[in-house]
């Protein structure tokens, strides 16, 4: 009989023979061991190079295709960077803010049993979801002055992508206020708490927790869609590099500055909201 | 309602005429229970016989279809009709205060640790002191033995520590009655005996309990009264003794025999 291509002969003592089994057995493992890790680290090194040579292709591609000089790069690029990407991300978290607000309250509404606060939430999702975001933008800045609601640029921005992405956030809160065990809120009423306290203490924050994968989602989303109130004159990001690329005769280039600027501060973010649930999964379970 | 120990005292727990359906399920059919202070009372019966559904119309976390629960003094009757009524909530949530329950799967609350579970319903439903609440948590918790488990998440515990920390944080409420709807049947089998042990030690204290129950052993142990229910109706009651060895009903002949066999056949 032979364990592990060992051969377990009988002519050793018992405690002899499992003593050598156990050395040689951590032998193989570990060499198995370094195996694997070797061809993990080769796997994570060709997956490197081919980013880098795909980032240098479809950059260098890019360039050529735009023929820019590089000194538009030296001079406008900074001024894109640096006054756009901080208004994005004041927009963006801004708007995220107000979004989860009306989300919760939406929640709230469209599992009430009140008929009123339920038909009012579910009409607020319907109409929203049901109509471009462009249009929501056009209609908050352009058509609510004259109903003499007059809005700075940033306000009604930020107000347009809130209640846009609150809309669909309330369906994601929805689900995470369903997806709380019902013991728990049994558990909570057997204590005699009353249903607000329930809410607010037991099940909303589990709640929470449930959905923050979905919101880091929304929020990363937002940075980009937050592209779109570029076209009422807030100076975000793609405002500057299509006013600089087009006075600069480099639009082209212009626009891959701003590519590149979105898609820098996506990965930053996803970076952020992975750590973040590996937290939450740590101390849950 | 004849209750033989002398040790008992004047009626706590009543429950007249209650009546249950679940669509067209008749699954209580008219339940009377006198439950006196002091008494530990243990409900066996087949699955689906209706005393999961028994237990938790006493605080009514299922409404009745019919019928009064009255818990120390907190007399309410069944009105399915107007059941989302200020009103009617708000003596539902007086009846809920004087009875604590025990669930199956324990549902502590997994975002707060042991000693939070314990104080939020004292000190944001009862109002009392933050600090009067911890020391009454903490003495509570000794006494299930988990005193050094304060901290923790419920999530770090075994199952027989979350139901015993949940046992801690019914009692943390000064209920009148705990309610207990198969407190160990989510339990592995070597987790079993100390949750028992604590709610041994309860009844033999004087605490009033209502049991809904598979083990027998305990019952017999720590028992004042076994209450057999066959298809919603309280077949048969008296001293485990005589339930458990001499029933007189055929269905509780029947349920022990099968019950003792499935046992034997759990054991090998």
């Amino acid at each position: 009989m032979s364990i592990g291509g060992f051969p377990t002969g009988t002519g050793t003592a018992p405690h002899a023979q499992s003593q050598f089994m156990v050395e040689h057995h951590a032998e193989l493992l570990d060499s198995l061991d370094s195996a694997q890790r070797r061809n993990l680290w080769r796997f994570r090194i060709i997956s490197a190079l081919v980013w880098v040579a795909l980032v240098l292709l479809v950059g260098g591609g890019m360039w050529l295709a735009s023929g820019a000089e590089f000194e538009f790069v030296q001079t406008s690029g900074p001024v894109i960077v640096l006054q756009g990407a901080p208004t994005t991300v004041l927009v963006s978290v801004l708007a995220i803010t107000f979004a989860t607000a009306l989300a919760i309250i939406g929640a709230l509404g469209r599992l009430s049993l009140n008929p009123i606060f339920s038909a009012v939430a579910s009409f607020y999702v319907s109409l929203i979801r049901g109509t471009p975001l462009l249009l929501q933008i056009y209609f908050i800045y352009f058509a609510l002055p004259q109903l003499d609601i007059v809005l700075p640029a940033i306000q009604a921005g930020v107000t347009a992508l809130a209640l846009n992405y609150g809309a669909y956030m309330t369906e994601i809160f929805r689900a995470g206020i369903q997806a709380v065990p019902r013991g728990q809120r049994e558990a909570a009423q057997a204590l005699g708490m009353p249903e607000q306290l329930v809410m607010r203490r037991i099940v909303l924050p589990q709640a929470v927790r449930i959905v923050i994968p979905a919101v880091g989602n929304e929020f990363i989303a937002m940075i980009k869609d937050s592209a779109l109130v570029s076209l009422i004159t807030i100076h975000e990001t793609l405002f500057l590099a299509q006013r600089i690329g087009r006075s600069a005769f480099e639009p082209t280039a212009a626009l891959i500055i701003a590519g590149a600027v979105y898609w820098t501060l996506t990965i930053i973010f996803s970076f952020f909201q992975a750590r973040l649930e590996r937290r939450l999964a740590r101390s849950d379970r | 309602m004849t209750t033989t120990s002398s040790h008992l005292g004047e009626v706590i727990v009543t429950m007249e005429g209650v009546h249950k359906w679940f669509g067209r399920n008749h699954v209580l059919q008219g339940v009377d229970l006198e439950v006196s202070r002091r008494e530990a009372v243990m409900i066996i019966g087949r699955s689906g016989s209706g005393k999961t559904t028994l237990l938790r119309c006493i605080n009514f976390l299922e409404e009745p279809t019919a019928g009064t629960v009255e818990v120390d003094g907190v007399r309410l009757q069944a009105d399915p009709t107007h059941a989302r009524s200020r009103r009617h909530q708000e003596q539902i949530r007086q009846l809920r205060l004087r009875a604590g329950m025990l669930f199956q799967d324990f549902n502590l609350f997994p975002h707060m640790t042991v000693l939070g579970n314990l104080i939020e319903s004292p000190v944001r439903v009862r109002r009392i002191p933050r600090d009067e609440a911890v020391a009454t948590a903490e003495r509570y918790l000794d006494k299930v033995g988990l005193l050094n488990r304060r901290d923790e998440y419920p999530s770090r515990l075994s199952g027989g520590q979350k139901q015993r920390v949940a046992i801690a944080r019914a009692l943390c409420m000064e209920p009148k009655v705990l309610l207990f709807d198969e407190p160990t049947s989510a339990l592995d089998p070597e987790l079993i005996g100390e949750v028992l042990r604590v709610m041994e030690e309860l009844a033999h204290e004087g605490t009033t309990m209502i049991v809904v129950t598979h083990e027998m052993h305990f019952a017999r142990e720590a028992a004042d009264r076994v209450i057999f229910i066959h298809e919603g109706r309280i077949l048969e009651q008296g001293p485990p003794e005589q339930i458990l060895n001499e029933p007189r009903e055929d269905e509780t002949q029947q349920f022990l025999r099968r019950f003792l066999h499935s046992q034997l056949a759990g054991a090998e």
